[in-house]
């Protein structure tokens, strides 16, 4: 609760003692409040980014937004800890409208167990549905996403429904929309060269500046 | 108290009334030769616009012309009368057509599981109000004075025989199902009530009338055992609903539709199955019939969800001309395994359940748009998976690492040089089903740092290009 530098200006300018309250009367302090600690969370399997994130790990019951310009960079080498423990409880993990067939021995190999693993063959405007659908029911461990275009609305939808199902929801969208602000809860992009994550967005602190080299 | 009789006493109006959107609206069945045409049965409104039932139709036209006439269909009736003990199988194992427009239930053992017998009443009433049946519910010691009760009473429970006398002592005679030869010689006789009849010495009836009145007396009173036929459910359901107006949009087929999944979903809880699969058939004024085809993955029998699959794959479809009929008809009909479920939820939400889910977006998105994954032992690319969900992980050796994609097509390299990482790794099989494969696969790193999977078919010539297979990402 320190006066923020031009409160202390202003005082030094009036040249007499001002009383805390009278400033925060005045609604000149602005008052930094304690973010409630997330109480669980899921780690993302990687330690580092682990403890980069304020919430130590995935965000739970959120939208994560990863961007990347082209596939084969290294986006599922992020999740696959995550998918493999949570096929390994028994949670059921969803791809929507993936980019291509998941390759059964390299995904065996990333721990994940294929008998809860569901793909969700559609396109457009029904991945959307599809995928919220998903999230909303609560059946699932994990969603992943991969919409081909996704407004700031239909985000906004998909986070929604993260939190009604209480469930981890990923959206892969293209590098370009980092500009672009999102609703999610979390914004992580893959750059290739060199190969690292740069965290954009975490709710509940700052972005860490310091990217995360990325092992391929 | 062991049985019940539920009296239905305008079963055929029923019928009529719950296929129709608008019950309020008058209604009269029709009977008898094409000359002479007679009002069968009416309802409330169309009592009030003065039909009665025995009127002759043309009396009931001079009377009022706003009102809707079908005729009235004896097959349907019996049809009714067993889509009901169907229903009521899922109460009782014990279930008695006997008598017609009424059901015997055996409940003494029933009611160890549904509750005291004023909550297993009103559960009884609630289902039939909500299935559209007006009824008369009886409980007696046995089937025949159940049955005759019923006639007089509505919401009697007797419980023991002693009970039994009294009531029946204060039946009047020609409520008790006597045939009309031996009713009409007891009131000649000056008798009004059972009590009257039972007072007078056994052999002077016996003298007097046939051996059936005294069996009669003697079943009711519950001294002789009586012998009942008991209902066995079909092993399919098949419903139509004949529509008394023609219907050309699908909005207006969702009525009947919504009351053809719940029958067959009150019908499957009296199986205790489930449904795999059902057909929904619409019947054309011109004769034609388009055919809804409707498929589960697991079986199946909660109402809204039958009613919402069959609802996104008629809205589907589009509806060429006006319909006069619906009928739904469903053969697979599985034992129903209810769903494994955790006591205390880890997901407090989890307000739908996985396989409800894959059905919603299957009815939209096509049956095969929700898939599993499996591995297959085979070398090549394209056949090292299938698109099921297996049971079993099958053993798979150890191979080189492999790209979490792989492209359904193989893509040929926009990129001229692009740096070799790894490779070549010779994949060489299928000469033996035709699907035949020389390639070299490589593990390429693209100018934008992609990490591409890709192949050159070999050949005696110089090498192809690169065709990209997968993404190691």
């Amino acid at each position: 609760m320190l006066p923020t530098p031009l409160s202390l200006a202003d005082a030094a300018v009036a040249g007499n003692v001002v009383s805390l309250e009278s400033l925060l009367d005045r609604r000149r302090v602005w008052k930094g409040r304690a973010m409630p600690q997330q109480a669980g969370h899921i780690a993302t399997g990687h330690a580092t980014l682990d403890a980069l994130l304020p919430t130590g790990g995935w965000p739970e019951a959120a939208l994560s937004e990863i961007l990347l310009n082209a596939p084969g960079v290294g986006e599922l080498q992020l999740l696959w800890p995550t998918l493999a423990r949570l096929t390994a409880a028994g949670e059921r993990v969803v791809l929507v409208a993936p980019p291509g067939i998941p390759y059964p021995s390299a995904w065996l190999a990333a721990g994940v167990d294929l008998r809860w693993l569901s793909i969700i063959q559609t396109s457009g405007r029904d991945a959307l549905w599809a995928t919220e659908q998903c999230l909303r029911s609560g059946s699932c461990g994990a969603v992943l996403s991969w919409p081909q275009q996704a407004d700031d609305r239909s985000l906004r939808r998909l986070q929604v429904a993260a939190e009604t199902g209480q469930t981890l929801a990923f959206a892969y969208r293209p590098l370009k929309e980092a500009v672009n602000p999102s609703p999610a809860a979390l914004r992580i992009a893959i750059d290739t060269q060199p190969a690292q994550l740069r965290v954009l967005k975490c709710r509940g602190g700052l972005a860490p500046a310091m990217p995360v080299p990325l092992a391929r | 108290m062991r049985w019940v009789c539920i009296v239905l006493p305008q079963l055929a109006l029923d019928a009529v009334l719950r296929a129709s959107s608008e019950p309020e609206a008058p209604l009269a069945l029709i009977t008898g030769t094409a000359q002479r045409r007679v009002v069968q049965a009416v309802n409330d409104a169309a009592r009030e616009l003065g039909l009665q039932a025995g009127q002759s139709l043309t009396t009931a036209l001079a009377l009022s012309r706003d009102f809707t006439q079908v005729e009235y269909d004896h097959g349907a009736i019996a049809r009714w009368h067993q889509f009901l003990a169907a229903w009521a199988y899922s109460f009782s194992s014990q279930v008695s057509l006997r008598y017609p427009r009424a059901l015997l239930l055996e409940i003494e053992s029933s009611l160890a599981l549904f509750g005291p017998w004023p909550r297993f009443e009103a559960r009884l009433r609630s289902e039939l109000t909500a299935l559209g049946f007006r009824h008369r519910l009886v409980a007696a010691p046995n089937p025949v004075a159940a049955r005759m009760l019923a006639n007089a009473y509505d919401g009697l429970a007797v419980s023991d025989s002693q009970m039994l006398h009294e009531v029946l002592a204060r039946m009047p005679l020609n409520r008790l199902g006597l045939d009309s030869k031996t009713a009409s010689a007891l009131a000649r006789m000056g008798l009004r009530t059972v009590q009257q009849v039972l007072a007078l010495p056994r052999h002077t009836l016996a003298k007097r009338f046939d051996a059936g009145l005294l069996l009669h007396l003697d079943t009711l009173l519950g001294q002789r055992a009586v012998a009942l036929e008991c209902y066995q459910p079909p092993e399919q359901f098949e419903v139509r609903i004949e529509l008394n107006f023609d219907v050309e949009s699908n909005q207006a087929l969702l009525f009947p539709l919504r009351r053809l999944t719940a029958d067959l979903a009150a019908f499957l809880a009296g199986r205790d199955s489930g449904v795999l699969g059902f057909v929904v058939h619409l019947e054309h004024v011109d004769g034609s019939r388009s055919q809804v085809d409707v498929g589960l993955l697991s079986a199946e029998r909660e109402p809204n969800m039958l009613f919402d699959l069959a609802r996104g794959r008629l809205e589907r479809l589009l509806v060429q001309s006006p319909v006069r009929a619906v009928s739904l008809q469903a053969k697979d009909l599985p034992a129903f395994v209810p769903e494994h479920r955790e006591l205390f939820d880890e997901r407090p939400q989890q307000s739908v359940p996985w396989q409800q889910l894959r059905e919603r977006l299957r009815a939209r998105l096509g049956d095969e748009a929700v898939q599993g994954i499996q591995a297959h032992a085979d070398h090549r690319p394209e056949c090292a998976w299938q698109a099921t969900a297996g049971s079993k992980p099958p053993l798979l050796g150890d191979s080189p690492p492999r790209p979490g994609w792989l492209l359904s097509e193989a893509q040929a390299l926009r990129e001229r040089a692009p740096q070799i990482l790894a490779g070549p790794e010779r994949i060489e099989s299928g000469w033996w089903d035709g699907g035949d494969v020389r390639r070299d696969y490589y593990l390429l790193l693209t100018r934008s740092g992609q990490r591409v999977w890709a192949y050159r078919t070999v050949s005696q010539d110089e090498p192809g290009p690169f065709m990209v297979h997968g993404w190691f990402s």
